[in-house]
């Protein structure tokens, strides 16, 4: 009878459900920033960017925390990691969209989906039980950088693939339909029409991915060996925020646990950071491609 | 016909109203037993625990059972350090403090529980010649001044040292058994607990570790390609840290301020009888026969 009152209470709880998940993620985040203050007032950030080493104690004057070596392995590792995935990624996207059969694509695409959703610690297992013997026999201890790009490329190859599929799929039909009227062919209609008119949602897949590399955790821990020192080469062992979390919270008390939130809280804002760069070349298609 | 749905609609109805009122008689009933204190036969009894953090886990495992079996006890588990357990046990601040270390001598007017022994030793790859090394060959390794196998006796390759991240209570009877410091030590491989060192050993015929010893007995006798090295002159096993001869070991013990009575009394019995040995078993400490 009342059309709108259903509208009305559909609004309401939609909204209240929605608003829900957006607050969650701000509790989260400001409770990270709450539990990381103690750690910046004690340690100060001085020691934290310039300090001697990483040893961590409950007491801040008693510890050690060097935080730049693990901030540097986690953007070598991430980043090595989208070096090999991107590419891969986006040319077996744009070979399923312009080259492979429709039946061999579908098969390919349920293959990517299910390695999308192989569970990390199995990738981690993997590359403990597999690759780091044969890293080893080229440099020990094998556990390094190495190991650990590979293994993060295997993960976020998956978000690439289908996430550069889907921003290719997404092409108007007019544009290639148009150029290909113009005579051009497949290979100049892929690179010089679909390629440049896909490209923010292409940012966004590998940006996507790189969040996803950021913040990977149980494999990391298994394969990068976790030594916090810089690395010096491909072949040596490095430690990422995640990684420091996931060993050392099951021990640590007053500073030190304040400052594994320190690392949640950077992890974070990388994420926010990251993201909002996504959220604005995908904005700027909208009003920028005509 | 619609008279026999009625009734069946009136005892329905005073079903209903009956599982109300005990529903109501329960909550008034729970809230006075918390809110009044009385010496009532089923208010609840807490019992407070805190110390070392290396047996808290194993602990609050102990107390789950316990509660599980003694409705109405409540067992509180804190850590805080061996130090804090023993203070705290003095002070009466807990029941029962947790120590993860023999008692020093002037603790002794604490009555001391053993709970059970921790017991770590060094493991290499099944394949790796070396059957076993010394205390100075074991500090030179780990501060780095032996790089080689070769250099202790083995074939020539590097060795890959495996180390425990910061705070975990391996790291802490390693460091004090060798008088070494964390900061000393000079590590290839950093692991979080003592299967992921078995693994890294497993997988790397070049690599030193050291782990529980329950964790590297267990999973040498499942297959696993890993050697226990002995420790002077001393065989690595479950047997020889429950009779207290390996050297690299240490005691996990309950203390309080006097002879335990009551419900204490019963959590230290049931924490130190054979009802928990899976328990100890499962985090990988020996229990004590």
């Amino acid at each position: 009878m009342f059309p709108w009152n259903k509208d009305r209470i559909l609004t309401w709880i939609l909204g209240s459900l929605s608003l829900i998940s957006g607050i969650l993620v701000i509790f989260i985040g400001a409770f990270l920033l709450i539990e990381s203050l103690p750690a910046i007032r004690s340690i100060g950030l001085l020691e934290l960017v310039a300090g001697q080493s990483w040893h961590p104690a409950a007491q801040a004057v008693d510890g050690h925390f060097y935080l730049v070596p693990i901030l540097v392995g986690t953007a070598v590792t991430a980043l090595g990691a989208i070096l090999i995935a991107t590419p891969l990624g986006i040319c077996s996207a744009a070979y399923l969209q312009f080259y492979a059969s429709p039946r061999f694509a579908c098969w390919f695409r349920m293959l990517i989906e299910l390695m999308a959703g192989i569970p990390s610690v199995v990738y981690g297992l993997w590359g403990l039980v597999s690759l780091v013997p044969l890293v080893a026999k080229i440099y020990p201890p094998g556990q390094s950088v190495l190991t650990g790009v590979v293994i993060l490329s295997l993960m976020i190859l998956p978000t690439v693939t289908l996430l550069a599929d889907a921003a290719l799929g997404a092409v108007p039909r007019d544009y290639l339909r148009g150029a290909a009227a113009l005579g051009l062919s497949r290979s100049s209609i892929l690179l010089n029409v679909a390629l440049p008119a896909a490209r923010s949602g292409l940012v966004a897949a590998v940006i996507l991915a790189l969040v996803r590399a950021l913040g990977e955790t149980m494999a990391v821990v298994m394969v990068c060996g976790n030594v916090v020192r810089f690395p010096h080469s491909l072949f040596n062992p490095v430690r990422t925020l995640t990684a420091t979390i996931a060993l050392e919270m099951g021990y640590a008390r007053n500073d030190h646990r304040s400052v594994l939130f320190l690392c949640g809280t950077i992890l974070l804002m990388f994420v926010a950071a990251l993201i909002a760069i996504a959220e604005l070349t995908s904005r700027r298609k909208l009003h920028g491609s005509t | 016909m619609s008279t026999g749905i009625y009734q069946q609609m009136m005892v329905n109805r005073n079903r209903t109203f009956g599982i109300l009122g005990v529903c109501l008689m329960l909550i008034c009933g729970c809230h006075q037993g918390e809110g009044s204190g009385s010496p009532d036969k089923t208010q609840q009894v807490r019992v407070t625990i805190t110390g070392a953090s290396t047996i808290a886990p194993l602990m609050s495992e102990i107390a789950k059972r316990f509660e599980k079996q003694n409705p109405g006890a409540r067992i509180d588990v804190q850590t805080g350090g061996s130090s804090r357990g023993v203070g705290d046990a003095r002070s009466g601040l807990a029941d029962v403090g947790m120590v993860s270390r023999d008692l020093k001598s002037d603790e002794a007017d604490l009555k001391v529980f053993l709970l059970a022994r921790d017991g770590v030793c060094l493991i290499v790859h099944a394949d790796n010649p070396v059957k076993s090394l010394t205390v100075e060959q074991i500090v030179g390794i780990y501060t780095g001044k032996f790089r080689n196998w070769s250099e202790v006796g083995g074939r020539d390759a590097v060795i890959t040292v495996v180390n425990k991240a910061e705070g975990r209570s391996t790291l802490e009877v390693f460091c004090q058994h060798f008088k070494l410091k964390s900061a000393d030590i000079r590590a290839d491989v950093m692991i979080g607990d003592n299967e992921q060192g078995v693994k890294t050993v497993a997988g790397n015929s070049d690599a030193i570790g050291y782990v529980s010893i329950g964790t590297a007995e267990f999973d040498r006798e499942s297959g696993i390609p890993i050697r226990l090295l002995p420790l002077e002159g001393i065989e690595a096993s479950v047997k020889n840290v429950s009779n207290g001869t390996f050297p690299m070991s240490r005691t996990l013990n309950l203390v309080t301020k006097t002879f335990p009575t009551g419900t204490v009394k019963r959590v230290v019995e049931f924490a130190t009888s054979s009802q928990v040995h899976d328990l100890v078993r499962e985090l990988s400490f020996v229990p004590v026969e």
